[in-house]
């Protein structure tokens, strides 16, 4: 499969309080077409920082970062992003907030309507299109943001810690969500979180960070089949697999720690 | 043994329902009769000092007379002049402040440069005292409407245009971001996400704002004034018309009181996507 989004050797330095910080260096990592990929850390290991500077939404220092081939220059609607803090707009509609990416499409209206019904019914909001989202719960209103970064059909994904602010049971009904939604659509994602479960339920690969200045401590491929339920976090494979991942980031989160305490 | 049936400190939030656990819900008709009754507990102790004769009239006239000199001034047709003449002149000079208010708060609040530009000036202006700029404002513009227009512009606009930077700045960076990535340009994500977005932070300003150029209303009027609320105020002290400067007085708070309230119905009318708490519960 050709690879969509690749980062080589991308390093990002900023000046805070006057003090020179690495978010991250040396970071190199892949994500094919159609693959659904996590990267996984300890927080503040700048996989935030990194998924800004995928998105175009911020430039690396160093190494470069491309997307089809090509160095990517800014943002672009390619590249659709969820974020954990609620982004909608507050003053449309759960039926405006999807469209609103739509409008400035070339799209007939009754195509573009007909896209968002199919979203809003796809994350299961039906009879909530006209409410405004301070009305919503933060899992629907998480759905609502799902629903209308997908409705354009971005070529990849970029999703930051999405269900970090959700409760643990809305959380594990969003996951099945996004994996049932996903597993249709296979549309490229690059998942930020820091919830192990989270990342290999998903994930057909995960990249696990080291801590400042992140970088890439291991790649893991995800080998559980498809479809993937609630059911798989139960199977040996799924236990195994997080036995792994959960040693590699207790060493880094230790390192860490002992950073800070110094 | 020390005495073993030490009382344990009871808990703060008890079974028992009460009016005055902290943020707790009270029944509407509660809150309202608790709104009416202080006033009108105030009014009962003026009518009671002013009718017993335990205050002389000079100081603290009786609501009779007060009634009396609304009345006069009705017939008269003063009242409505007055009162013409101050709410255009409140309407000009914080309309004026607005105009200049609003943009310049936009750019203050989403772009650092000119926070930097426009900030320390402001700040120190806007500790000045309006009526020091009396004199100034006769010496430039002269004893007309714009003179009044100044004053109400100099006592609103420097706090104005700094709320309305923060209004902006309540706009989460996320949603600017998002904006980005669904192609829009700079300047529709000003003026298509950052201003909706801030919109009703800003009426509330406007709200405020007005409020307080009610307050400057006897400083505009204070000198080289022939007509107007805080004139009369002003002419009434000179001749020791008590009943005339508490009969204004009201009739200021109750006009500021009728355009706060004009405020909160069209918010509620122009944004019903707002979140409304409940006492921040």
């Amino acid at each position: 499969m050709a690879d969509k989004l690749v980062a080589e050797n991308v390093g990002k330095t900023f000046v805070q309080r006057g003090r020179l910080v690495t978010a991250i260096a040396d970071l190199n990592l892949r994500v094919a077409e159609n693959e659904f990929v996590s990267l996984i850390g300890p927080s503040g290991c700048g996989k935030s920082t990194f998924l800004v500077i995928a998105a175009g939404l911020d430039f690396p220092t160093e190494g470069r970062v491309l997307f089809n081939g090509e160095e990517i220059n800014g943002p672009s609607i390619e590249r659709g992003m969820v974020f954990q803090s609620y982004t909608l707009f507050p003053w449309l509609s759960v039926y405006e907030n999807i469209r609103f990416a739509l409008q400035n499409r070339n799209l007939p209206r009754e195509q573009q309507d007909e896209l968002v019904i199919d979203y809003i019914r796809r994350v299961g909001l039906e009879g909530f299109e006209k409410a405004y989202p301070a009305h919503l719960s933060g899992g629907m209103r998480q759905r609502v943001a799902i629903a209308r970064a997908l409705v354009y059909r971005p070529q990849m994904l970029m999703m930051d810690e999405p269900f970090g602010a959700l409760d643990a049971q809305t959380r594990l009904l969003m996951q099945e969500l996004l994996l049932r939604v996903w597993e249709i659509e296979r549309t490229t994602v690059l998942f930020v979180t820091h919830d192990v479960e989270e990342a290999i339920l998903l994930s057909d690969r995960v990249y696990v960070m080291t801590s400042r200045p992140g970088t890439i401590k291991s790649e893991i491929e995800i080998d559980l089949p498809r479809p993937r339920s609630p059911e798989t976090e139960n199977s040996l494979r799924f236990v195994e697999l997080r036995h792994q991942i959960l040693e590699l980031i207790r060493i880094e989160a230790q390192r860490s720690f002992t950073l800070v305490d110094k | 043994m020390p005495d073993s049936k030490q009382a344990v400190p009871r808990s703060s939030i008890s079974r028992r329902f009460s009016y005055f656990e902290l943020r707790a819900e009270i029944p509407t008709r509660l809150y309202l009769l608790a709104g009416i009754s202080l006033p009108l507990l105030i009014f009962i102790a003026w009518w009671l000092l002013t009718s017993q004769g335990w205050i002389s009239p000079i100081f603290l006239p009786s609501p009779t007379a007060v009634w009396n000199e609304l009345l006069r001034q009705v017939s008269d047709g003063i009242l409505w002049e007055d009162m013409r003449a101050s709410i255009y002149r409140i309407t000009v000079g914080w309309l004026l402040s607005t105009v200049f208010a609003v943009p310049i708060g936009i750019l203050m609040g989403n772009f650092r440069f000119f926070e930097g530009l426009f900030e320390p000036l402001i700040d120190l202006v806007r500790y000045m005292p309006a009526v020091a700029f009396v004199p100034l404002t006769i010496l430039w513009l002269g004893v007309g409407d714009n003179q009044k227009f100044a004053i109400l512009f100099i006592g609103t606009f420097f706090q104005e245009v700094l709320m309305i930077m923060d209004n902006v700045k309540t706009v989460p960076y996320g949603m600017i971001q998002v904006s980005y990535i669904f192609g829009l340009s700079k300047w529709k994500v000003l003026t298509r996400v950052v201003l909706p977005a801030s919109l009703p932070g800003i009426w509330d300003t406007f709200r405020l704002t007005l409020g307080w150029a009610w307050t400057y209303l006897v400083v505009a009027e204070l000198v080289a004034a022939n007509i107007g609320l805080g004139y009369r105020i002003m002419r009434a002290q000179r001749f020791l018309q008590t009943e005339s400067i508490i009969l204004g007085i009201l009739v200021i708070g109750l006009l500021g009181l009728v355009t706060d309230y004009l405020f909160k119905v069209t918010h509620r009318f122009l944004f019903p996507w707002v979140e409304r708490s409940l006492n921040g519960r």
